[in-house]
């Protein structure tokens, strides 16, 4: 039950090449087919994503060199020479290529550390493999395993929920005044690239009400129109401002267009209510000042910068807890996996046995024709017995005795020992 | 602090803050919800713990300072898991649970073990004092709330939430907690004088005596209805209503000390 990885992702190859490489979810599923098809592998399992393009299987019998197999086979499949992965691709074996998978569902392998995309393209990837009879019973524990490790360290370890981007930063400041933003507003001012980002973000937190305000009504009514929200013509700006929660800026303006006088009155006109203010512009679109007026939270890009290395910072120091999840579930795959082969192994010598005992049974009795019929049953009685006696000392002890199994080596020279024919588990 | 359900119910409360400070450093769902077990386990011990004492005197026990403590940390232990319960928040466990435990242990003090009748007897009675020290515990809880306001107010304003800054709940749902316990307060404070009232007027004829502590006890009422009122008005939500808070608090701590110490003519420790 070997495992192969063959991949090449963020890491070793550049985007171009990632470009190439890369499969869609047709491709995957083909690719998969073909390289079952092809006898190259019995188990497979494509993970293709904008930062990397992975081949995991697990070899059949007549597979001498399957790494290079496999290897041969994604350059031709997408039209390449070998000579043009030289260099980008990476191999990996066993325990680690269950250990890259781990990580890579984890997020420790990906361009943004623990960024939370991946699981969800793992868990893609692998029922789309599923739904299509690719994989088999060791890649689908294998795969299984990574989806939990995924969830684990997620839920056990801060590696994902500090934000480390400036526009996400800005919105779980906002969850960190007003909780959750299902019953809040936002005022998007400024139609931009950037205010794009914080408003697709506040989308995906929830937000209750989103209004855009712009120079440009046309970019405004574009944006609102894509995210739910209203329009709100430039003049009303200062009229607007007793409405928000939240008001995130990001317009071109060489002075500040919300200035500590128009918050105040804004302020005043709202009871005072929570107000945060996220002013991405550069120049600054509020006065410095107005983030000390009361009830007032004003960030603007160099703060939230500031966050977001910090908070980067932090994600890195939780890669050691990470990593000891990483571990502990890699124990159990190969735990498991030793037992899948210890039964499969063990199905294999019984057979052996009794096949080699019927035939020399056969052999024998043939030469006593005197024996009669009882006794001939008990012969045969007698030679099981033995024989499920001998098997059954070493079944039980490779059975509890995990260390016993990794010195076996996955049992291949057991195999190999007693010319047993290698099956699926 | 020989009695094994004082011993096993202090294991369970240094256990619960231990997971309640582990959870605030690490966030781990695990840990978490050992720290609310724990905390439910030494709940549980200590009322055991409560009920024998309360056996031995046959009455709430109110009438020395130990007792008294004793119930009001189980009170502020039990309001806090309601509060973390309706809330869904724990990160306010590690700063309520030193405080019950000071006041669990003070309690417990080997001066604690000799135990008297108190003169004062019966259901009504038991209402009353056991509203009122349910009240003060919720008081407690609105003043650690507040302090957590401020200090993360600060951190926000100022953009320096650090590690504490992330795991602290949100404004919002700390002046909601806040609010919530002020509510478990004034009710219970409320319902808890309605009882001692009618609990004096059956006992003397009369429902008001001018004691010093029922007159405290009203003003602190009054001080806490008046910062429901308040607390979502324009001037005062946010920051200064979480000032309002704390200075309140003063007085209920006043009430808890100097008033049943020295002032009063009847009232002992609620």
């Amino acid at each position: 039950m070997e495992i192969v990885l063959i991949g090449l992702s963020h890491r070793t190859a550049t985007v171009e090449l990632r470009e190439r490489v890369a499969f869609n979810s047709e491709q995957a599923r083909e690719a998969a087919e073909q390289l079952r098809s092809r006898g190259i592998l019995e188990e497979t399992m494509v993970l293709s994503t904008c930062n990397r393009s992975e081949l995991y299987g697990v070899p059949g019998e007549q597979s001498a060199d399957s790494a290079a197999a496999v290897e041969l086979f994604l350059s031709s499949y997408h039209q390449m020479s070998p000579s043009e992965l030289d260099g980008s691709l990476y191999r990996h074996r066993d325990s680690h290529a269950v250990r890259h998978l781990f990580r890579v569902a984890a997020g420790l392998d990906s361009m943004l550390l623990g960024e939370a995309e991946i699981l969800g393209q793992v868990r893609d990837a692998y029922q789309i493999a599923l739904d299509h009879g690719e994989t088999g019973p060791v890649l689908n524990r294998m795969f299984q395993g990574a989806l939990e490790v995924g969830k684990r360290v997620r839920n056990e370890t801060e590696i994902g929920t500090r934000p480390v981007s400036v526009a996400f930063a800005g919105v779980k400041l906002a969850e960190r005044i007003f909780g959750k933003l299902n019953s809040h507003r936002a005022l998007i001012v400024g139609a931009g690239a950037t205010s794009e980002q914080v408003v697709r973000h506040l989308v995906d937190r929830g937000i209750k009400q989103l209004r855009v305000i712009n120079r440009t009504a046309e970019h405004a009514a574009d944006l609102a129109k894509r995210f739910g929200g209203e329009v709100v013509p430039w003049e009303n700006l200062t009229a607007s401002l007793d409405w928000p929660d939240l008001i995130v800026t990001s317009v071109s303006s060489p002075e500040p267009i919300l200035t500590r006088a128009i918050l105040e009155r804004a302020m005043a006109a709202r009871g005072n209510r929570a107000l945060l203010m996220i002013d991405l512009g550069v120049p600054r679109n509020v006065a410095p000042d107005a983030g000390n007026l009361y009830n007032t939270y004003l960030y603007n890009v160099d703060d939230l910068t500031e966050i977001v290395e910090q908070n980067k910072k932090a994600r890195q120091a939780e890669i050691p807890r990470a990593e000891a999840i990483i571990e502990e579930q890699i124990e159990k795959f190969l735990h498991w996996q030793a037992g899948a082969t210890t039964g499969a192994v063990l199905g294999e010598l019984r057979a052996k046995l009794a096949a080699e005992r019927d035939a020399f049974l056969k052999e024998r009795l043939a030469a006593m024709p005197n024996l009669s019929a009882a006794d001939r049953v008990q012969v045969a009685d007698m030679l099981k017995d033995f024989t499920d006696r001998v098997v059954l000392d070493p079944a039980e002890r490779l059975r509890g005795v995990p260390e016993l199994r990794r010195k076996l080596q996955n049992l291949d020279a057991l195999r190999d020992l007693f010319r047993l024919n290698r099956e699926k588990p | 602090m020989t009695n094994p359900y004082v011993l096993a119910t202090l294991l369970f409360y240094v256990a619960s803050l231990a997971l309640y400070i582990w959870n605030l450093r690490e966030p781990s769902r695990l840990a978490g919800i050992g720290a609310t077990a724990c905390l439910i386990g030494a709940l549980g011990l200590h009322y055991v713990a409560l009920l024998e004492r309360s056996r031995q005197i046959h009455a709430v026990p109110y009438d020395d300072l130990f007792g008294s403590l004793s119930l009001f940390a189980w009170l502020l232990a039990a309001t806090y898991l309601g509060l973390e319960a309706i809330h869904r928040r724990r990160s306010v466990g590690p700063f309520v649970l030193p405080i019950v435990l000071v006041v669990f242990m003070l309690a417990h003090l080997p001066e604690a073990r000799e135990v008297k009748a108190p003169p004062a007897q019966g259901p009504l009675f038991a209402f009353h004092v056991t509203l009122n020290i349910l009240a003060y515990s919720a008081f407690a809880i609105s003043f650690v709330l507040s302090i957590i306001f401020l200090v993360q107010n600060r951190r926000l304003r100022g953009k320096k939430l650090g590690i504490v800054g992330w795991r602290f709940p949100p404004l919002d749902v700390l002046e909601r907690m806040t609010r919530s316990s002020v509510l478990i307060g004034c009710v219970s404070l409320a319902v808890g004088m309605t009882a001692g009232l009618i609990w004096a007027h059956r006992l003397e004829g009369q429902y008001w005596d001018g004691d010093p502590k029922v007159i405290v006890t009203v003003l602190i009422l009054a001080l806490y209805v008046g910062y429901t009122l308040v607390a979502r008005t324009a001037t005062w939500r946010g920051a200064r209503a979480s000032m309002l808070c704390i200075f309140n608090f003063a007085f209920v701590i006043f009430s808890y000390s100097i008033v049943n110490r020295y002032l009063s003519h009847f009232h002992r420790y609620f």
